[in-house]
């Protein structure tokens, strides 16, 4: 039944394309359909496979001679990122709702994009997975460079290339494992049984790391993310922040360490406290996640702030990984579906119901505006994402950060101590963003009470958005069991030595 | 030598030969005095008639293929790689003819036609012998078909500067070729293939030495020319900017298909023949490193020779490419890069035939992306005059179908799946690295998949065009239906393959079972 998120995207995708030119109104209303549809089909199929380990949805054989098969499954890590992938797809649309320039391209890219994302998350043949990875660059090239707006050119192609450079990474990866194996099969579960030699995955787990963290916001390979997320129109920022960063991660999780688990053994040597692999990473993850903190706390432009945090939190995500623990882990997946939603919600209020009505992003030029009279509800939203962003208790970020944090102290104390200054950060750039956007009444505004220019009202769209992915981040930071039972026996058997 | 055999093996030939004289004879007895429009119509059809008999008729060739008097030695063969080589060529020749329904470069197009077809006869003979004599022969027959082709727009300086550049280039190429062929034949004593690898493996070290080197470099200077190996590939951007567009695609696919056909025979007759000598080699053993039995003189020197060129031509063409203005030098300097991945292919040979079928599928697959990215060159450069990068500004706008067609031919070539491009590189890499763990193996495959992360950039340049940037003139663009038609069935063909790759892998397997 999953697979059928991948389908439907893609049909509504082509189907978009074929739609008459010229109505909007239809091209958005379909975009809907299809999107709460795979909703539907995620939220289902997470319903029935929780709990039942690893399912296969489709298993086909695609290419025989080389044994390169068709394999779609889900285990609890793919359900979670699935369930994400339909809520941010909606999400998007909502929030897309006043595209009237190219509407049915714009759809149709969208859609091909949400299709790879769905088939990288299902895929349990590494072929296939890639295959869907690739798929998933070319709409987002299009979608910024077309739709976007600051240097969108720029940072599309900027986008394209680290994206694309980053996959020939996995490409040499998935190539050297293929032949190595002794070319019989591409499915992830044999090559996780296949016993690469040590020395061979003391390269190949770096390179495929990084191929993969390269779309993950890896430090220093993060700065595709600020500029194309603002470059990007909202939608694709939320879906860029909300799933792609994901696309990353996920393969550094369930290729380069299931595949190559040994590639993170101790060198035998360090050099100032890093031995092996995994230190690197996590040093590079708790740069970053500083790095990108104290970044935004300076930028001028409230999309920057946003970009940057992503960054941060990103780093949670990778350190998480690398704590190699059950809860560590468990967290860094938690930690992708959690910022999957907030960091939607935050670019939708960001670059949909502020800058269309603004038409500015500096904050200082905000501080003029007088918003949380003007925008009430953009403002209040705000504060309810920027809290949930910060992780205080009852938002899904609490629950995912502090489990990260309680993984990386058993790693490795000190790098629970450098992330959380990152935390602290993260409360500083929030509230100097909210404050100087929403509340600041220092500053008069000779525009307040003139008639003509009262900013236009908020839509239902914007509204049943934003209270969409409020809630889910609220529901699972008060009830995180129910993402937590799907994914700790996964995240456990993945540990225990690899794929079921 | 069965003069029965003879006849069946060259069937598809004559039946070439035929069609090109029946061409002439229509279109400058018959139709004298009728319209361009309808000259064009029956010459093509004529053309693409005459292709389909000729692939009716590769059906009759003898399995065994055509045989030298009283020795079991090969001439021509009609199975494996000829045999998927030649439907290749007489496909893509058909796609080529019906490119050209829609040009305006000249009103001879019965010579036009009959002079193509001239050419695929030459491909033809490439891709099915084992003789250095009918190589040759068939080389020169091709190369003189695709200088009249290039030089076809006779009021177009620059098609006439293209065909004397590629005229000039591949006459010394040639010489250079008949050059290293005579010392191979000096040295074994046969223009045999199998003949000729058998005697140098058999003379051991004493072979190996610097006549054979100097040989096979002379060699690889005159096939280096026909792919367009860099340092080699001076002609190519010229002759893909001067030449009218039909002839263009021809060089770009059929040519292209040819030559490499060749490259494998001689690839598989080394391997073949070294298996016979030392016997029970496993499948591309020869190159594992200093463990493994290496292939004394001629392998070892032709891999390391073709290395070369492949790494050079990778890095240059596809460096070159990002600096062009031109969308036609712009494919020629792709053209160059993906020659060069195919020559690493072609350098890591494996005894099976997994290396050849790799190779096949990715010059079969880039000839009809080829054929069909310059159909929309064409139609483009018709409407707007130009072929440079700010003439698709707006296509997305101007012809939304044919922007879509250019999206899907471009990005198959810069290897986006699930086009098949992405599937031919796959496949020809995994073949190089199946049969190959060194290190050289593994850098070159490395430093290929980089250089095509780089290629994406070049292509998208174009798609930027046609997709992001605004259009300066908003007129629609037209095209010729069947031109439209052509593209369609090639941009669908692109997207069907790469989606299902086994339909044209079991299609060419078939040729191989009976070996």
């Amino acid at each position: 039944m999953l697979a059928w998120t991948i389908y439907l995207s893609f049909a509504g995708a082509l189907a978009e394309a074929l739609l008459p030119k010229g109505k909007p109104a239809l091209a958005r209303g379909f975009a809907l359909a299809v999107a709460v549809a795979g909703l539907v089909i995620a939220v289902l199929g997470f319903a029935a496979g929780t709990g039942h380990g690893r399912m296969v949805v489709a298993d086909l054989p695609w290419v025989p001679a080389m044994g390169i098969r068709y394999t779609l499954a889900a285990d609890g890590i793919s359900l979670v990122l699935v369930l994400l992938t339909g809520l941010a797809a909606v999400a998007g649309v909502l929030f897309s709702w006043n595209i009237d320039l190219r509407t049915n391209e714009f759809f149709a890219f969208y859609l091909a994009l949400i299709g790879g994302v769905y088939g990288v998350f299902l895929s349990f043949d590494l072929f296939l997975l890639f295959v869907f990875y690739e798929i998933a660059i070319v709409p987002k090239y299009f979608l910024i460079a077309i739709w976007g707006s600051t240097r969108r050119e720029y940072a599309a192609m900027k986008l394209a290339l680290y994206s694309f450079v980053g996959s020939a990474m996995v490409l040499i990866g998935l190539l050297a494992s293929y032949a190595l194996s002794g070319s019989h099969s591409t499915g992830l579960v044999d090559l996780a049984h296949a016993n690469f030699p040590v020395s061979f995955q003391m390269w190949a787990f770096p390179l495929v790391f990084v191929g993969f963290g390269i779309l993950a916001g890896l430090w220093p390979f993060h700065t595709w993310a600020p500029t194309g997320h603002v470059a990007a129109p909202t939608a694709a920022s939320m879906l860029l922040a909300g799933v792609v960063m994901k696309l990353g991660a996920y393969g550094c999780l369930r290729v380069a360490m299931t595949l190559y688990p040994h590639g993170m053994d101790p060198w035998g040597f360090t050099l100032v406290g890093i031995g092996s692999w995994r230190d690197v990473f996590a040093v590079l993850a708790v740069i970053g996640i500083v790095y990108g903190a104290l970044v935004a706390l300076v930028q001028s432009d409230f999309k920057f702030v946003i970009g940057y945090s992503s960054v941060s939190h990103m780093g949670f995500v990778l350190l998480g990984l690398m704590t190699l623990n059950q809860i560590g882990v468990t967290g860094a997946v938690l930690q992708m579906f959690s910022h999957g939603v907030i960091a939607g919600l935050l670019f939708a209020i960001v670059g949909r119901i502020v800058y269309e009505r603004t038409h500015t992003r500096q904050l200082a030029h905000l501080e003029t505006m007088h918003l949380s009279k003007r925008l009430p509800f953009a403002a209040w939203a705000f504060v309810l994402a920027g809290v949930a962003s910060m992780g205080l208790p009852g938002f899904s970020g609490f629950v995912a950060e502090l489990q990260v944090l309680v993984g990386s102290w058993k790693a490795n104390p000190w790098w629970t101590a450098s992330a959380g200054v990152g935390i602290v950060l993260g409360v500083a750039y929030t509230w100097r963003a909210l404050q100087k956007a929403f509340f600041s009444d220092g500053h008069p505004d000779p525009h307040l009470h003139e008639p003509g220019h009262e900013l236009a009202a908020i839509t239902w769209p914007e509204v049943t958005g934003v209270v969409m992915l409020m809630a889910a981040s609220l529901f699972v930071g008060l009830y995180p069991r129910i993402l937590l039972d799907a994914i700790e026996p996964a995240v456990k058997a993945l540990l225990a030595g690899g794929v079921q | 030598m069965n003069y029965a055999d003879l006849f069946r093996i060259t069937l598809p030939e004559t039946v070439l030969e035929i069609t090109a004289l029946l061409v002439l004879i229509v279109d400058l007895g018959l139709l004298r005095k009728a319209e361009l429009k309808v000259r064009l119509a029956t010459a093509a059809v004529l053309g693409v008639l005459g292709c389909i008999v000729a692939q009716a008729t590769l059906l009759l060739s003898p399995a065994g293929g055509l045989t030298y008097p009283g020795s079991s030695d090969v001439v021509l063969t009609a199975t494996g790689s000829a045999a998927v080589a030649q439907t290749g060529i007489l496909g893509l020749t058909v796609l080529t003819l019906f490119l050209l329904v829609s040009s305006k470069f000249t009103r001879n197009v019965g010579e036009f036609v009959a002079v193509t077809l001239m050419a695929a006869t030459g491909g033809l003979l490439i891709a099915a012998a084992q003789d250095l004599l009918i190589i040759f022969v068939g080389l020169e027959l091709l190369s003189l078909g695709l200088y009249i082709l290039t030089a076809f727009a006779k009021r177009s300086g620059a098609s006439a500067e293209a065909a004397m550049k590629y005229y000039l280039f591949g006459g010394m190429s040639a010489a250079f070729l008949l050059f290293g062929f005579s010392y191979l034949y000096g040295i074994t004593g046969s223009t045999n293939l199998h003949q000729i690898m058998l005697g140098i493996n058999l003379a051991k070290g004493a072979a190996a030495g610097p006549l054979l080197y100097l040989a096979l470099v002379m060699i690889a200077a005159g096939l280096g020319f026909k792919v367009a190996a860099v340092p080699f590939h001076m002609w190519a951007p010229d002759a893909y900017e001067g030449a009218p567009a039909p002839a263009a695609a021809f060089i770009a696919s059929v040519s292209k298909v040819a030559s490499f056909a060749l490259l494998i025979s001689i690839g598989t007759a080394a391997l073949h023949a070294f298996d016979s000598v030392h016997g029970g080699v496993t499948a591309g053993a020869h190159l594992q490193g200093a463990n493994g039995p290496h292939i004394l003189g001629f392998g070892s020197a032709w891999s390391k020779l073709l290395m070369v060129l492949a790494t050079v031509s990778m890095v240059v063409g596809n460096l070159a490419a990002l600096a062009q203005r031109s969308v036609r030098r712009l494919v020629a300097y792709s053209a160059i890069a993906h020659a060069g991945y195919m020559l690493l292919g072609l350098a890591f040979f494996s005894y099976s035939d997994r290396s050849a079928q790799g190779i096949l599928y990715y010059i079969l697959t880039y000839g009809l992306t080829t054929v069909g990215a310059f159909g929309v060159i064409s139609v483009v450069e018709s409407a707007t005059g130009s072929d440079k990068l700010d003439a698709f500004l707006g296509l997305s706008k101007r012809n939304p179908p044919l922007a879509a067609v250019l999206l899907v031919l471009f990005l198959s070539l810069a290897g986006i799946p699930p086009l098949v491009g992405f599937w031919a590189k796959f496949n020809l890499f995994a073949a190089v690295l199946g049969v190959s763990s060194s290190g050289a193996a593994l850098g070159l495959v490395a430093l290929a998949v980089g250089l095509s992360a780089v290629s994406l950039y070049y292509y998208l340049q174009v798609l930027k065009r046609a997709y992001v940037m605004p259009a300066v003139d908003e007129t629609p663009v037209t095209a010729h239906p069947v031109t439209m038609l052509v593209l369609m069935v090639i941009a669908v063909g692109v997207i069907l393959l790469g989606c299902f790759p086994t339909l044209l892998q079991n299609w060419m397997a078939n040729f191989y079972v009976t070996m």
